[in-house]
């Protein structure tokens, strides 16, 4: 199988990951499209991963590891903007981003 | 057209389906429970992929923990009335156009990309637990212990951020 076919998946989850944050005004959606462009990037790795071990490398575990990393980084990131998302809501009784986007008040 | 071109094909369906599942649903509730299903989708690529650790990790990571605090955080805001307010149109529309300029952008530069195949028959042990603990704890070692302190701090922020 081309490899080709795992890029074009990836660019195509990534881009339905930036159309997400580029169209929708709920914050946590926002948030979530963040997550599955960080997935559409897991995945392309992983895939380059299979294919140099295919392809006869040895050291072809760090992609794997990276992605790992990218998950350790992805679980701190949710858990500090949930929190910040749940205390803007206490504040303001809304996850719009449009009336977020004055800080003050 | 062998098995796993079949397979790929399905959980490829899948993931974009849930994906753009999650970006039309009007549900903020939908939209989680179609994140879950594209996760899933992109943990049977990582078995596909003899990611086996990865794919646990996947499975118990992003869909048990980081989705069902979406769905906590979501059911705690009560937004199930959906308030988003469907004035200016257009920047739906240029949101959507841009992005679809940049997958067409991609898809053109990358398509004709030399690269090796995945024709399988390499090592099929290289996503066990074995061969990835022994690169963490000998290569990445410092990555490993800073991750450490990244997450005790993310777990003081969220802390004091939620207490206020």
């Amino acid at each position: 199988m081309p490899v080709q076919y795992y890029i074009f998946l990836s660019i195509a989850l990534f881009c339905i990951g930036i159309m997400g944050v580029l169209m929708r005004r709920n914050a946590i959606i926002i948030f979530m499209c963040i997550e599955l462009m960080l997935n559409a990037v897991n995945l392309l790795l992983v895939a380059f991963s299979k294919m140099w071990v295919d392809a006869g490398r040895i050291d072809a575990a760090s992609a794997q590891l990276f992605v790992f990393f990218v998950m350790v980084v992805a679980a701190a990131e949710v858990s500090v903007g949930l929190a910040i998302i749940v205390m803007m809501y206490r504040n303001t009784h809304s996850v719009d981003i449009n009336i977020l986007s004055r800080l003050k008040n | 057209m062998g098995i796993d071109m079949i397979i790929f094909t399905v959980l490829s369906a899948i993931a974009i389906a849930s994906a753009l599942g999650v970006i039309l649903s009007k549900n903020p509730v939908n939209s989680v429970l179609c994140m879950i299903t594209c996760f899933v989708a992109i943990a049977g690529h990582y078995i596909m992929l003899n990611a086996q650790f990865l794919f646990v990790v996947h499975l118990i990571v992003y869909t048990g923990a980081i989705m069902v605090l979406f769905l906590f955080v979501l059911m705690m805001m009560n937004l199930n009335a959906d308030i988003e307010p469907q004035k200016r149109n257009w920047l739906k529309y240029a949101g959507a156009i841009s992005g679809g300029a940049l997958l067409l952008v991609l898809v053109a530069a990358l398509r004709d990309a030399s690269l090796p195949a995945i024709q399988g028959g390499g090592n099929t042990e290289i996503g066990l637990v074995q061969n990835l603990g022994k690169t963490l704890f000998t290569s990445y070692v410092v990555p490993f212990e800073l991750s450490s302190v990244l997450f005790l701090s993310a777990m003081i922020g969220a802390v004091v951020i939620g207490k206020k």
